[in-house]
């Protein structure tokens, strides 16, 4: 086939509604509000945030790591069972997803309350209520929760690739589970791993919302302030543009030292 | 299964699963309180299909979702298409603007097309009005990626000869490509189309940005009401939802599991229990 021409209606959507808005971001971030000249103060304004910035990072990377610890037994368990019990646990595990995010954090928010499910039940044994709702725990919980899926299901794939033969031959060989992990599943599993990272990592360090609703608002995010300049109270565009252009480069940073080793062709397969 | 990991299994089918259960339990509450059960009614079910603003945004965002999906799946195919018959250095620079939405925080992107299209209207003079073009536009744009990236790998795994022998057997350039060259990558675009179909019902942080005061996704209701209190329709509506594709997915897998035992019985050679 030669068909190079059919790529062109998406190359010129790609460039309006993908490159033009990159740089419509840019353009604001360097732009002064009133007089529309160039201007460095609205990224030197960014540092004052510099707090709130390495809050979402901090939260977002606790809650990643919490994700991969407990993802990745379950990843495996699924992975190593057979048949119709693998496709009914792997669909019980993204079920969840369904349900509307914001819906399902707010039913955190009944659980989690001061006066709610969780410390009612544990005040009927006489322990509590602890202050469990707008805490850091709550908002990673919340995190945690809502991105797991993002976690299980690449770990998942690349671990249904793992052949258990494989498994066998580091055993025959008398290699200890310990041994076995690390030498053979941990290794086979890493792409799994770095997209799993990547898919929880970024959603969760510009998350807005599930902050303000677990968080109070002592613990905004990075999101939660650039929302603040464009449609909150704070109405900024200029800064909010430049804030949203640090959290990217900061961001596409990370990802490109974090990601070096993977491929254009792993990462089609994984995104899957 | 060991005991372990079944209870490993039970104990994070209980994390998964705690909040549903909330929601589900509180649709059928009697009074609007998330604080306290007062008792079984079904009163909410019926509420919620007189409801015109939380059924009418629910219609928007089905239809967004289909109109954005199709069109995604129409633009997203052809471009794999091109893509794949580029050489490596442009495709490699086309792809990875491809994958700056989905890498990208979707805020930056929600952000980003919100300044495109006030750039449109008040620099432009295009009379385009936040709403319904603007999130149909906003919805193809972050679709168009996952077709691609479905559609892709099954035009790599294609056999190009199977297409040369189509020319040779008498089909001109469009009947190779719609009988020979479609069919083999559907499975690839029905995922893309699924995928995006997804992506969009559940996209709320994209749309919140370029969404007008006149038409709301689903999404963007719920959330002014968490600012407030949410009804107890929108958890009937959810568990409605559940249900449907709940259902949906267990049908998928009986169907699938049914599959897989015919075949392991034809490998078998079987028929001797049946």
């Amino acid at each position: 086939m030669k068909l190079k021409w059919t790529a062109s209606p998406y190359i010129v959507w790609m460039i309006i509604f993908i490159v033009v808005p990159l740089l419509l971001v840019a353009v604001f971030a360097f732009t002064d509000g009133e007089t529309g000249g160039f201007t460095l103060a609205n990224i030197s304004h960014v540092s004052e945030f510099t707090p709130v910035l390495m809050r979402s990072i901090w939260l977002a990377a606790v809650a990643t790591i919490a994700s991969l610890v407990i993802a990745y037994p379950l990843a495996y368990i699924i992975s190593r069972s057979s048949g119709s019990g693998r496709r009914t646990l792997l669909m019980l595990a993204i079920l969840p997803m369904w349900m509307n995010f914001l819906l399902r954090t707010y039913a955190w928010m009944t659980l989690l309350e001061n006066t709610g499910l969780i410390n009612r039940l544990l005040g009927y044994i006489g322990l509590g209520p602890f202050q469990m709702i707008n805490t850091q725990g709550a908002v990673v919980l919340g995190m945690v929760y809502n991105y797991l899926p993002f976690m299980i299901l690449p770990l998942y794939s690349i671990m249904t690739k793992i052949q258990n033969t494989a498994i066998e031959a580091a055993q025959d060989l008398g290699a200890n589970w310990v041994l076995v992990f690390y030498r053979v599943v941990l290794p086979l599993s890493a792409p799994g791993i770095r997209t799993g990272v990547t898919m929880v990592f970024v959603p969760a360090v510009s998350t807005f919302l599930i902050s303000r609703m677990l968080g109070g608002g002592g613990n905004l995010l990075i999101g939660d302030l650039i929302d603040l300049q464009f449609l909150g109270n704070a109405y900024n565009p200029n800064l909010g543009s430049a804030i949203s252009l640090v959290l990217m480069v900061l961001i596409l940073l990370c990802m490109s030292i974090f990601n070096q080793f993977g491929d254009e062709e792993e990462m089609e397969g994984m995104l899957l | 299964m060991k005991w372990y990991a079944k209870t490993y299994i039970s104990v994070m089918m209980a994390f998964f699963y705690l909040p549903i259960v909330v929601l589900i339990a509180y649709s059928f509450n009697q009074s609007k309180s998330r604080a306290y059960f007062t008792g079984f009614t079904l009163d909410w079910y019926k509420k919620l299909f007189t409801n015109e603003m939380i059924m009418g945004s629910l219609w928007n965002s089905l239809v967004i979702a289909l109109v954005s999906s199709a069109i995604a799946c129409i633009i997203g195919t052809a471009a794999a298409i091109g893509l794949s018959n580029m050489r490596r250095v442009p495709r490699m620079l086309v792809l990875n603007f491809t994958y700056l939405p989905i890498i990208n925080p979707e805020i930056v992107t929600g952000v980003s097309m919100m300044l495109l299209f006030v750039f449109f209207k008040s620099k432009m003079n295009i009379p385009l009005e936040f709403g319904f073009p603007t999130l149909i536009l906003a919805h193809i744009t972050f679709n168009i990626p996952y077709v691609i990236l479905n559609v892709m790998p099954k035009l790599r795994q294609m056999d190009p000869s199977i297409y040369e022998a189509a020319l040779d057997l008498g089909c001109n350039d469009w009947q190779a490509f719609s009988k020979v060259v479609v069919p083999d990558i559907m499975p690839g675009i029905v995922a893309g189309f699924l995928t995006s179909l997804t992506m969009s019902l559940d996209d709320f942080i994209i749309s919140y940005f370029v969404s007008g005061a006149t038409s709301q996704t689903l999404p963007i209701t719920i959330f002014s009401m968490t600012r407030r209190k949410v009804s107890p329709e929108v958890n009937a509506l959810s568990t409605i939802i559940f249900i449907i594709v709940l259902t949906v997915l267990l049908l998928v897998n009986l169907h699938d599991s049914r599959a897989e035992k015919k075949m392991r019985r034809l490998k078998t050679g079987g028929g001797s229990i049946a």
